[in-house]
């Protein structure tokens, strides 16, 4: 291990050092309101090591080439750390409830994010597989946390099902290894183009497709896309606010990361994403239209969420189905859009999710969507920003989720998924219905007993504002979102 | 930002209203709000006025461009620029919007309830349409397309009566649907090799040389499916009734006024100049559309009870007369068809909005809408009634109005290459005269009602949108060059694409 290699390292080490220093500050501090703020200043770290590893020497691989810090993987550092900074600043509001083990809960996020960190820079099956064990054992704690059986039933079903969906993944990976000798994911697709047109072409035999439909099940439960969601309304309802609207956004960007990068690199041949990409829309069709038909009779607002979550994993899907059809060196709308759509996600969503944690709280944890009834008398500015959030998860200017839909629909008539591009718009259609229902909700006359001013914490409105600000200014102006994704893309695309 | 040409006036035409609502919604409380409003849209009827005459005295084509051309530059993924620029087809719609956007405020002005929003939502509602009229980026067209979509949702939804909730949901979802379809379309295009902009000059003048993703006719009926619900086409009408009902006056009008036009116009900029080919193969299902439209509409119109409702299914009648006009595309060489169905629009969007303002400050009065209850209003309010009674007279088509000059102008335009079509369709406007004559003898006139002995004539400030609506009116009527002179200008270039 050379000091080099540490550096390219640094923003991982310093996300668990963080974790680290928060539970030795729990002992210490009396006052646990410190622990997101230290958490929240302290997030400066990671991000700085990651802003200067951008600037890095082009020498970016490191650990035996098992680490890789490229653009691609910087652009979802940065959405990472973004994502976790929102979740503390949600998290201090919330993170009252929980007392005496508030130091676990911080350093719990923190934890997780730095598996995040790695994932997203993994090359390597194991590293890949290691980090995300590392994402999602802090996450099932995470979803337990409330403590009350709803929170307990959530973490424990999240930590049984991602068990299961990890030994689905390591199946899958076992076969790719059995196959190619190399876990190594660059090295994977040597082999396989070697072997392809000798006497033992891997590719007659199936194995090797088995085994890639086990490691896209595995990671399907990551971005909760049918047919492996069904853990996702549940394990929403039931965690604390802020960890799902992490699992939402962070979790789900992670989970594509890795899926771009598995599906560039190791797996980057016309024989295998064909097949790959229609199973890909398949899915996505589904996903969306399940997603977003059963939302429509939600009541509680975070299950709606969950819903609506594994609708537009559905949408990014598209994204993905249209990647392989992708004829190489032109500048296409699709890869970039999935990463647009993912950073745009985020905003939106964790807006909404800061919104939601302020009216919860504000109405004695009531998380229904009547709850939100009267909410513009109460709190004009959580209105107009849980308004533009729904809009923007709807697809309606002037909104970054409007931009993102057009580029990930765009992509797929790029690439000759019509069809999948029709059914897309026809989901966001019905998707109107029930996101609009929030917003009728929140504009309608309360006749309930709550007609105080609502005004959320510092940290929670900040987070909401940022939200919005970012919902906002990159609904009229993405070009430059757009362009770092196009940077990023362009790294792993060969 | 590469900025190719810059003049700003309507980048502003576009903005003043919207930053005059986040303005609203800042700054203003109480009284001072609906004044504000007011003032917002009577500067901006100054600049759209404006616009319409620095483009009369333009020599024709694009005036008063705003184009940067790298909104979001090429390289990443979708070349989309800010493009704006009225011709002659646009012109008159933008002058129409800035008329009706401060009739509308007058139309609210007893609006006690929950003012400040009302007037934020009728501003931004009125600075997207203005969007729609002017772009010539076939996304931002899009854009301000789906961004007029929320105000006016809340507007029903909020300030409506009846099945207020109901209605506007049905409105958002069928307007919707119908730009899903047409995102299809406008994503087909971008990206059919050999086009990829978005650009509607430059498609127009591409797609004959490209190889399309999708067939041409298929790209043709998928926008005009868009399109259709907004004018709104039998059978995609049914959502127009409820809305327009449960709607707030100012609502109304805007809605009746401005926003079916943005169907109108689609079919102008986008169905027939850039798919000509497509309009001469269609012609014939647009004109029959339009006849059903026309003879559908008004058969259910006479059955109407409900001042509004039936203002409502008039407006699927007169909109036929549009559709009818733009077939005439295919057939005969003349613009008159298409120049009557331009000219439709505006004086469609003049008369029926004088028609939903009375009716709505008739109902702010008797708190009824049902032709029955009503009766001898004349006696009570004679401004209101003879307001009523202009604006009724012209859409049957009076002479001297700007309706006859439109329907006229359509029948001659559209009977050589139309004939059996335009001869039904004329029967149209006998229906119409009956269902508008008698709905005004049974509402205005005929014996006095004695629960409406103590009610008042309109006030001064209602007064100004009539003056307003009617000085259109009677303007466009004897002296209808003023607007049909530039829809000529505007539509020539159509024509010689399709010839």
């Amino acid at each position: 291990m050379t000091l080099h290699e540490l550096y390219l390292l640094s923003p991982e080490i310093s996300m668990a050092l963080l974790a680290g220093v928060i539970i030795i500050l729990d002992l210490i501090f009396k006052n646990k309101k410190l622990l997101p703020i230290v958490g929240f200043i302290g997030l400066l770290v990671p991000l700085f090591f990651s802003i200067s590893l951008t600037n890095a020497d082009p020498n970016n691989t490191g650990f035996y080439s098992a680490l890789i810090v490229d653009k691609f993987s910087l652009f979802f550092k940065y959405l990472i750390i973004f994502a976790v900074a929102i979740v503390l600043l949600i998290s201090i509001e919330f993170g009252k409830k929980f007392g005496k083990i508030q130091g676990e809960y911080y350093s719990l996020v923190l934890l997780s994010a730095s598996g995040m960190l790695l994932l997203v820079s993994a090359t390597e099956l194991i590293t890949i597989y290691i980090a995300l064990e590392l994402t999602a054992l802090p996450t099932a704690a995470l979803a337990a946390f409330g403590r009350n059986g709803r929170s307990s039933e959530s973490g424990l079903k999240f930590l049984l099902l991602s068990a299961i969906s990890s030994a689905i993944l390591l199946y899958g990976m076992v076969l790719t290894y059995g196959f190619t000798g190399t876990t190594y994911l660059p090295e994977i697709v040597v082999r396989i183009q070697e072997m392809i047109g000798t006497s033992e072409n891997i590719l007659d035999s199936g194995a090797l497709l088995f085994g890639i439909i086990l490691i896209t099940a595995g990671f399907g439960f990551k971005i909760s896309a049918v047919p492996f969601q069904m853990w996702a309304p549940d394990v929403y309802e039931g965690a604390p606010t802020p960890i799902t609207g992490f699992l939402s956004v962070a979790s789900k960007a992670a989970g594509f990361a890795i899926i771009l990068r598995i599906f560039y690199s190791a797996f980057d041949i016309t024989a295998i994403t064909v097949d790959w990409s229609s199973l890909v829309a398949i899915l996505s069709a589904i996903s969306m239209s399940v997603g977003n038909l059963v939302a429509i009779r939600q009541q509680n607002i975070k299950r709606m969420l969950a819903y609506s979550t594994i609708a537009q994993a559905g949408y990014i899907m598209v994204g993905l189905a249209a990647l392989s059809t992708l004829p190489g060196g032109q500048d296409h709308a699709g890869p970039a859009g999935i990463l647009f759509y993912l950073a745009g996600y985020a905003m939106t969503n964790l807006a909404a999710f800061a919104v939601i944690t302020a009216v919860a709280n504000n109405n004695g944890g009531d998380e229904s969507i009547s709850s939100f009834g009267g909410l513009l008398k109460r709190s004009p500015t959580l209105t107009a920003i849980m308004t533009l959030s729904m809009i923007s998860l709807i697809g309606i200017p002037p909104t970054v989720g409007f931009m993102a839909k057009i580029y990930i629909f765009g992509s797929a008539m790029d690439t000759g998924l019509e069809w999948l591009a029709i059914i897309g718009v026809i989901n966001s259609v019905i998707s109107a219905y029930y996101y609009l229902r929030v917003v009728k909700v929140m504009f309608s006359e309360s006749d309930s007993a709550l007609n105080t001013k609502l005004t959320p914490e510092f940290g929670t409105y900040t987070a909401a504002i940022v939200g919005f600000i970012g919902t906002f200014i990159f609904g009229i102006y993405p070009t430059p979102i757009i362009d770092l994704a196009q940077t990023a893309i362009k790294s792993i695309m060969l | 930002m590469s900025v190719a040409e810059f003049n700003g006036i309507l980048t502003l035409a576009i903005f003043l209203p919207i930053a005059g609502s986040i303005a609203i919604a800042i700054f203003f409380s109480g009284n001072s709000v609906k004044w504000a409003a007011a003032v917002i849209t009577g500067i901006e009827l100054v600049i759209t006025a404006y616009i319409f005459n620095t483009y009369r005295s333009s020599d024709g084509g694009l005036t008063l461009v705003d184009h940067i051309t790298n909104w979001i530059p090429a390289e990443l993924g979708l070349h989309i620029e800010y493009y704006l620029a009225v011709d002659g087809i646009s012109a008159p719609l933008v002058l129409l919007t800035g008329l009706l956007g401060l009739v509308s405020v007058f139309a609210s002005w007893k609006i006690t309830h929950r003012t400040k929003e009302h007037f934020m939502w009728l501003l931004a509602l009125q600075g997207a349409v203005i969007g729609v009229f002017t772009s010539l980026d076939f996304f931002l067209f899009f854009l301000f397309w789906e961004l007029e979509l929320i105000p006016m949702y809340f507007l029903i939804s909020i300030w409506g009566s009846g099945r207020k909730e109901y209605s506007a949901m049905k409105f958002l979802i069928f307007t919707i649907l119908g730009s899903a379809f047409m995102l299809i379309g406008i994503l087909a295009l971008y990206f059919s090799p050999g086009i990829n902009t978005f650009n509607m000059i430059e498609i127009a003048q591409l797609i004959p040389q490209s190889e399309l993703i999708i067939p041409a006719s298929w790209l043709f009926l998928l926008t005009i499916i868009g399109f259709a619900v907004k004018l709104p086409v039998v059978p995609f009408h049914t959502w127009l009734p409820d809305a327009h009902t449960d709607a707030p006056t100012a609502a109304s009008v805007m809605l009746a006024g401005v926003l079916l036009k943005m169907g109108g116009y689609g079919l102008l900029r986008v169905s027939s100049s850039m798919f000509p080919d497509q309009m001469l193969e269609f012609g014939w299902l647009l004109a029959t559309l339009g006849v059903i439209n026309i003879i559908y509409g008004a058969a259910i119109t006479v059955r109407q009870s409900d001042l509004k409702r039936l203002i409502a299914y008039s407006s699927v009648s007169h909109m036929g007369f549009v559709l009818l006009g733009l077939a005439s595309i295919a057939g005969t060489s003349s613009a008159l068809g298409v120049t009557g169905a331009a000219l439709q629009m505006f004086t469609h969007g003049t008369i029926t909005g004088l028609l939903f303002l009375t009716i709505g400050f008739i109902y702010d009065r008797t708190h009824t809408r049902q032709i029955p209850e009503l009766g001898g209003l004349v006696s009570r309010m004679p401004i209101l009634t003879v307001s009523l009674v202009i604006a009724g007279l012209a859409s049957l088509g009076l002479p001297g109005t700007s309706g006859f000059v439109a329907e006229i102008t359509i029948f001659l335009g559209t009977f050589p290459a139309w004939q059996i079509h335009t001869v039904i369709g004329a029967l149209g406007v006998v229906l119409t005269a009956g269902y508008i004559l008698w709905m005004i003898q049974r509402s205005v006139f005929g014996p006095v009602n004695k629960k409406y002995s103590d009610i008042t004539d309109a006030s001064f400030v209602e007064t100004i949108p009539i003056a307003i609506l009617i000085i259109a009116i009677i303007g466009v009527g004897v002296y209808p060059s003023l607007i049909s002179d530039m829809l000529v200008e505007g539509i020539t270039p159509i024509l010689n694409a399709v010839r």
